[in-house]
């Protein structure tokens, strides 16, 4: 029997039964955008950013499974043009004030953007009222900068088994709550340890009293293109 | 003195028995609470959460999904006025104003002493006969100041709403047309009978010969879903009838229920023994609230009849129930997987397909979801036979459409045509005289211009769910488009970032425009985002949200071109614009209060 592959931009890449297109292309070193999958989870498939054409069709590549003869599509500019607009909503539908953020160099969507040659955020920004929530002693919940990936809550649903976080409203008024009836960080079962202070992509989750530890410019991104590491694991690094 | 728990438990834990505490009846446990407490109160939510082990955080996100759930004191009195274009072409903008006033209050807010609240709600498919109203979810139509007065009088008295007058809550069939399916002297069972005489296998095979298709717009063959479930592996096998009639302008399904409920029920009674289900539900539109106590009444005539419940027509292996599952205010449940997600009690977001519901629907179990339409019209075809029902219509879209006409025309109502039927016929039958234009299957379908009248209601030229609004020439086909916009962008679920920033950016693009900031550089902005939503979105609704701005730009260009007020670009913010909060705050509308010459009166 034949090894199973598909074509990427071209290029041939293994993969095996059962393995989406995003897993694939990961495992062969390929970059394709993305903000709302990590390896560990159950992919969500809401940001979009991983779009790619599969026989001339759009699917998510993170929720799209591979399959042999594929003829997939990804680094175009076609399609590149079109994740650029996609990171362009993201920043104009939160507060995204990278100069001033403590996250700047380490965050992806950042990076992302600094890929994909995002010069500026094109829309009109909405400018949402989103309160911090600085109730925690250990944490601090920035909800600015939230992009509503959901990686904190699979993180803590399916790693921690807490159910710390969760998504309310509907279309342009969906935002993250947590799992308290003050509504505060405090008052949930949340800790340092939990998977989920670990794994927001942005600057929501952050940890109270390190945010320079690592002066800007030496930070992960500011190292490395985002496009340029082989895994989001090397990324957390 | 009770203890505020304890005040909640008493009412939930009636609840919770009745719904056997079960998580996936979430949504249903909520709307009771909520129609008992007049909201949801946050001590009923840890009382929830702890009753039916789930975390508040999800019980808190779904109840703020839905729009008819509150997490807020609400109005004892809640009214929600229809906010299709075909009630503001009736006049409800001016009621809802008049309204307010009558009761001093501002919509979107809850009177002081708590009394009332007004504000707007998505289409409530009532459009034959609006402009139409929710008060405390039940349907009030044929709106004029006269009965706003009454509407206000019968609240300022605190009068219940189940002792209002009968007439307010008269609700009209308005058929006007029928064909084969509203025209069959239909006896309850009489599908049933057949199908164990005919046999389960021939029965499908029936269906097969008709070449039924789905009525919900997008045309796939019912045979073929039915036998693709019928094969499929799983512990239980559910049948789903989808009566989450959304789409603006269409109210079809609202008739079929109110008169034609039994063929409904044993379209999916037929169904169940084809696949092997012994469960169904009925997913009724929230704003469909008053219809349930009948449709209840129904289902249990049928259990006696024999034609519901165990040993159907003494069948001992035809076991077989429905559940009615009422929805809460949310277009996007319309999608069949965010459907499902809904009846099990979740935020109704539209699932990764595939696996399609076919192989892994409610509870991941093989399940059918249909159509009301489609279900009355495989009832009729287990009766009559595939040959029959395939005599009608055109070869690729047999049977008969019911078209659901509202907008500028004498005799708005349901109409039932063979399919094939062109627009200018159904104009002609309606009585709408020198129609601009014509959109066809609501927000998200196609707005037909004059010289396409000759085009058929078919698949193969235009495929509706059944929406068939008219505008006559005094209409302004911009604010038409502009308040279906509106509409995607109050109904996207905010999954995808596509559909979720996309139609709200859209919704600023066309208001933009209407408050005279436009230049060709935002048609070119609303083109490119027309572009990025057909290729990004997750379903359905971010890939049509775009539909009615193009259709209407490349159709009905001159609505624009007096919009387009500028050569080059302009912001969208407006100095003046702005400052009428200060002149609201100081109640000043005097020429020295306005920027740059503007006219009092005209900044809202």
């Amino acid at each position: 029997m034949s090894e199973m592959n598909f074509t990427l931009d071209g290029k041939a890449i293994p993969c095996a039964e059962g393995q989406t297109i995003m897993q694939a292309a990961l495992a062969a070193g390929v970059y394709i955008p993305r903000l709302c999958y990590h390896p560990e989870f159950k992919p969500h498939g809401s940001c979009k950013l991983c779009t790619v054409k599969v026989n001339g069709r759009q699917a998510a590549s993170c929720t799209q499974h591979a399959q042999h003869g594929m003829v997939v599509e990804s680094n175009t500019t076609e399609l590149n043009d079109e994740r650029r607009a996609l990171l362009q909503m993201l920043f104009v539908e939160g507060n995204h004030f990278c100069p001033s953020c403590e996250q700047s160099g380490n965050c992806q969507l950042q990076a992302t953007a600094y890929a994909l040659n995002m010069m500026s955020s094109h829309y009109d920004h909405f400018f949402p009222d989103r309160p911090l929530d600085a109730s925690h002693p250990e944490y601090l919940l920035d909800f600015n900068r939230c992009i509503l990936c959901s990686l904190c809550i699979r993180a803590s649903r399916d790693v921690d088994g807490k159910n710390v976080f969760g998504l309310a409203g509907r279309g342009i008024n969906t935002h993250l709550i947590v799992n308290a009836k003050s509504g505060q960080l405090a008052d949930t079962d949340f800790t340092a340890d939990d998977k989920a202070a670990h794994v927001c992509p942005v600057g929501v989750i952050l940890r109270k009293r390190t945010g320079f530890h690592v002066p800007i410019g030496q930070r992960t991104y500011d190292i490395q293109a985002i496009s340029a590491m082989n895994s989001t694991e090397e990324a957390e690094k | 003195m009770v203890a505020d728990t304890d005040k909640h438990a008493t009412y939930l834990d009636q609840i919770l028995e009745r719904r056997g505490s079960d998580a996936t009846q979430l949504l249903q446990i909520l709307r009771e609470a909520q129609e008992h407490y007049g909201y949801i109160h946050t001590d009923a939510i840890d009382y929830l959460s702890s009753r039916l082990a789930i975390p508040r955080v999800k019980i808190e996100g779904v109840a703020s999904f839905y729009s008819f759930l509150y997490l807020q004191p609400q109005g004892e009195y809640r009214v929600l006025f229809s906010d299709n274009i075909t009630d503001h072409m009736l006049g409800s903008a001016g009621l809802l104003k008049h309204m307010c006033e009558q009761l001093w209050l501002e919509p979107g807010k809850v009177s002081e002493d708590g009394l009332v609240s007004i504000d707007i709600t998505s289409c409530t498919g009532l459009c034959d006969q609006g402009p139409a109203m929710l008060v405390n979810n039940i349907a009030i139509n044929r709106l004029t100041p006269a009965r706003i007065d009454k509407i206000c009088e019968l609240i300022r008295k605190r009068v219940p709403i189940f002792s209002w007058p009968a007439e307010l809550f008269v609700i009209e069939d308005n058929i006007r047309r029928k064909d084969i399916l509203l025209d069959s002297d239909y006896l309850p069972g009489a599908s049933l009978s057949a199908l164990l005489a005919r046999g389960t296998v021939e029965t499908l095979g029936e269906i097969k010969k008709s070449k039924l298709r789905g009525r919900g717009g997008a045309g796939f063959s019912t045979s073929s879903k039915w036998e693709s479930c019928r094969a499929a592996h799983g512990q239980h096998h559910y049948v789903v009838c989808n009566a989450d009639e959304g789409e603006p302008g269409t109210f079809k399904d609202r008739v079929l229920l109110t008169s034609y409920a039994d063929q409904v029920f044993e379209g999916m009674t037929l169904c169940a023994r084809i696949i092997g289900a012994r469960r169904g539900f009925l997913y009724l539109r929230g704003e469909y609230r008053y219809l349930l106590d009948h449709l209840q009444i129904v289902l249990q005539r049928r259990r006696e009849q024999r034609l519901l419940g165990t040993s159907i027509l003494g069948c001992a292996d035809f076991d077989f129930d429905i559940d009615i599952h009422l929805g809460a205010g949310a277009y996007v449940c319309g999608e069949e997987s965010a459907l499902i997600e809904s009846l099990e009690g979740k935020r109704g977001t539209p699932r990764n397909r595939p696996p399609f519901p076919v192989t892994n629907g409610y509870l991941d179990q093989p399940t059918v979801v249909n159509n009301v339409e489609t279900f009355a019209a495989s009832s009729l075809i287990a009766l009559h036979g595939g040959d029959w029902f395939a005599a009608t219509g055109t070869p690729a879209s047999s049977g008969s459409k019911l078209l659901s006409v509202s907008g500028d025309c004498e005799r708005p109502g349901i109409y039932e045509y063979p399919y094939g039927v062109t627009v200018a016929q159904v104009l002609a039958d309606c009585g709408a005289h020198n129609a601009q234009a014509v959109q066809v299957s609501g927000a998200s379908g196609v707005c037909v211009a004059p010289n396409e009248y000759s085009r058929r209601i078919a698949f193969e030229d235009i495929p509706t769910a059944g929406a068939f609004m008219v505008f006559d020439q005094s209409r302004d086909m911009f604010e038409v488009a502009r308040n279906f916009v509106h509409f995607f962008a109050h109904e996207s679920c905010g999954f995808c970032t596509p559909c979720r920033v996309g139609t709200s950016l859209l919704k600023n693009m066309m208001d933009k425009l209407a408050h005279n900031h436009g230049s060709l550089y935002d048609f070119n902005e609303i083109e490119k985002l027309n572009q990025l939503l057909l290729s990004m979105s997750h379903c359905g609704l971010g890939h049509a949200a775009c539909n009615p701005v193009l259709d209407t730009i490349s159709k009905f260009r001159p609505a624009y071109d007096k919009r387009l007020t500028h050569q080059q670009f302009e912001p969208a913010f407006d100095l003046d614009r702005a400052l009428s909060q200060a002149r609201q705050m100081t109640g000043r509308d005097d020429p020295g209060s306005h920027l740059g010459g503007a006219h009092p009166g005209e900044t809202t």
